[in-house]
């Protein structure tokens, strides 16, 4: 519990990356999905901008001339943060034109729904 | 090293060209030209790794290539030795043959207008693979992961057909599910080494079991990242998405997503296993085990489950599920020559099933578009060269002697000797997904070449064969031949690349 308190960062990102994981996996709704998608990325990036930030310490930007490492953070983490926000966005983009396709070609966005009007056109 | 060998710029310049092909692809218009392009570059990577493969093997060595300005704990780096210069080797001959004999779906199947943007995710996929062959960082395999996702995910939407949307929804929601538990393990991962170069991690997780420091915490980042895996490489029972893609896909991509994409997964799993978490952790952390038990599930309910199929494409597509059972049972067994016997697999695999498909598309398209085993009654008469590579990989698949498919089956019989307690279930298992197969296997082989009894005797419309897929055939054959009898190369190739990535 008291390891909770104090990773509070980490312990939301990671229930928040619970939330998205099933949301993409249950949800009927395609847009709904994919926003559990999101939700599942965006929880990841929390969890490594919380790791890669170090209570009183800077940016790694030399402005004041100290180049003791101890007073900058890790830039890594934050460099893997934009990497994955690129790629999620991609992803959500071709999802997105995806849905797209299939609401036009069945006029719903129920995953039930175009599995049954689906398998009814495969059996014709 | 002062000196840098002309041999060592190859995993690079190998991934670099096959994106590079991808960008310049849209200035072309035509399909053909595309396809030129593709095949160029595909030919042009096949004889450089192929020239890699013999240099490291020659050598007996493995060497890491610098990417960017900044050494080994910082930068970022591509590795290669005799297994991964393998891979490249196979994934590019396959990916040859595949399109050469499968271009004419291509043309036949996509609208002409978006014939160029196939090859474009054709080339993006290819570069995704050998890039996650050689990668030796973890956060660059993710990112190639998501590029490997959304490129097959297009190629099997090329079609345009409902059907192959609906099947292409449902595989990009299981490999985002995967590569979402991915990346989440890698963060922690990272957030507790503290370095994202396979060995540097190696040393930390090794140096964190011993001192017992983060056990818990290194138990779950090793279940997210092989279920992940495992998702992303259809293990049973995570194998739902790919009947429906792959049945309605054109049957090229088909071939390519089971022969190679699945493959390139587990290639980076075996590499998770030797570069990142060692041996050792792998058997404390108990991971062998769970992969062996799915794997040793999957071959079973794979060939049950395809057994039950009427349809050739996704019948194929479930045995594609018991294949890779056999190849995550290798790797469970947790020995050296579990692994041998796993990568050789990979190799019997890749170039059977490819074959598979595009025979059977082939097929499909003789007998007027109706993928049902009832009525490609007579296929194999009506194309004989179809037929007879069909036949060949149904052999290959059941494990008949001289295939490629015998030796691997015959190599994992044997690794179960060294695996004390595992064996009598490897031996029965292997015994009953082997029947399994044939049972399935033979009555579709025989089903394609016995007549229609109601048809009229007359002769049939002769069936234009292009060129192109006859040689594809052929070489297809060969290939398979040529692993099931001079098997032992390969095996020396792999069992030395798999000393030198520990």
């Amino acid at each position: 519990m008291n390891h909770l308190a104090t990773n509070f960062y980490e312990a939301a990102s990671v229930i928040l990356f619970g939330i998205g994981f099933m949301n993409l996996l249950l949800q009927n709704n395609l847009i709904k999905k994919f926003i559990g998608l999101n939700i599942m990325d965006t929880a990841v990036y929390l969890f490594l901008a919380a790791k890669g930030y170090i209570f009183g310490r800077v940016a790694p930007i030399l402005t004041n001339g100290v180049v003791d490492a101890d007073y900058y953070i890790n830039p890594v983490p934050a460099g893997l943060v934009l990497t994955g926000i690129v790629v999620s966005v991609s992803v959500t983009a071709f999802s997105l034109a995806l849905v797209q396709r299939l609401y036009k070609h069945y006029g719903t966005l129920n995953m039930d729904e175009i599995m049954k009007l689906s398998r009814e056109e495969e059996g014709e | 090293m002062a000196h840098v060998n002309f041999v060592h710029n190859i995993p690079f310049f190998s991934i670099f060209l096959a994106m590079f092909c991808g960008i310049i692809t849209p200035l072309v218009k035509n399909g053909r030209t595309a396809r030129k392009i593709h095949g160029t570059m595909v030919f042009i990577i096949m004889i450089l790794s192929a020239i890699l493969l013999l240099n490291v093997s020659e050598n007996r060595e493995t060497f890491t290539f610098m990417m960017g300005h900044f050494p080994a704990p910082w930068g970022n780096e591509l590795r290669a030795g005799p297994l991964e210069a393998l891979m490249a080797l196979t994934f590019s001959a396959v990916m040859f043959l595949t399109v050469m004999g499968g271009s004419e779906f291509i043309y036949k199947e996509v609208v002409p207008e978006k014939q160029n943007l196939y090859f474009i995710m054709l080339n993006a996929l290819f570069g995704a693979m050998l890039a996650l062959v050689y990668t030796n960082d973890i956060f660059t395999a993710y990112v190639f992961i998501e590029i490997n996702t959304i490129a097959s995910c297009a190629l099997i939407m090329a079609k345009g057909t409902a059907q192959a949307m609906v099947g292409t929804t449902h595989y990009l929601v299981i490999s985002l599910l995967g590569s979402g538990l991915f990346l989440l393990g890698v963060c922690i991962l990272y957030s507790i080494t503290g370095h994202l170069l396979m060995p540097q991690m190696k040393e930390a997780v090794v140096q964190l079991m011993a001192t017992g420091d983060y056990h818990f915490p290194l138990l779950v980042v090793t279940g997210f990242m092989f279920i992940g895996i495992a998702i992303k490489s259809a293990l049973f029972p995570f194998h739902s998405m790919l009947p429906g893609a792959y049945g309605a896909a054109v049957p090229t991509s088909s071939a390519i997503l089971s022969g190679l994409v699945l493959k390139s997964y587990i290639i980076l799993g075996i590499k998770l296993v030797y570069g990142v978490f060692s041996v050792d952790v792998m058997h404390q952390l108990k991971i062998v085990d769970v992969l062996f038990v799915f794997g040793l599930a999957g071959m079973v309910m794979g060939s049950l489950y395809a057994m039950r199929e009427t349809r050739m494409k996704r019948m194929l597509a479930y045995s594609s599920v018991a294949q890779i059972g056999y190849i995550y049972m290798g790797i469970g067994l947790g020995t050296r020559i579990g692994m041998t016997a796993a990568c050789f697999h990979i190799l019997a695999h890749a170039i059977t099933k490819t074959m598979l498909f595009v025979c059977c598309g082939q097929m499909v398209e003789d007998s007027g578009n109706k993928e049902q085993i009832f009525y490609l009654k007579g296929a194999g008469l009506r194309n004989p060269l179809a037929g007879i590579g069909f036949t060949a990989g149904a052999l290959s698949m059941v494990g008949v002697p001289l295939t490629a498919g015998f030796i691997s089956k015959l190599y994992f019989a044997s690794a179960s000797v060294y695996a004390p307690g595992k064996m009598a279930a490897v031996l029965v298992v292997l015994a009953i997904s082997m029947i399994l197969n044939a049972l399935y296997f033979l009555p579709s082989t025989i089903a394609i070449w016995t007549p229609k009894k109601t048809e009229v005797q007359e002769k049939p419309a002769p069936i234009s064969v292009s060129p192109a897929f006859g040689i594809a055939v052929v070489l297809f054959i060969v290939a398979n031949i040529t692993l099931g009898i001079w098997y032992r190369p390969f095996i020396h190739i792999i069992e030395m690349g798999i000393s030198l990535l520990q």
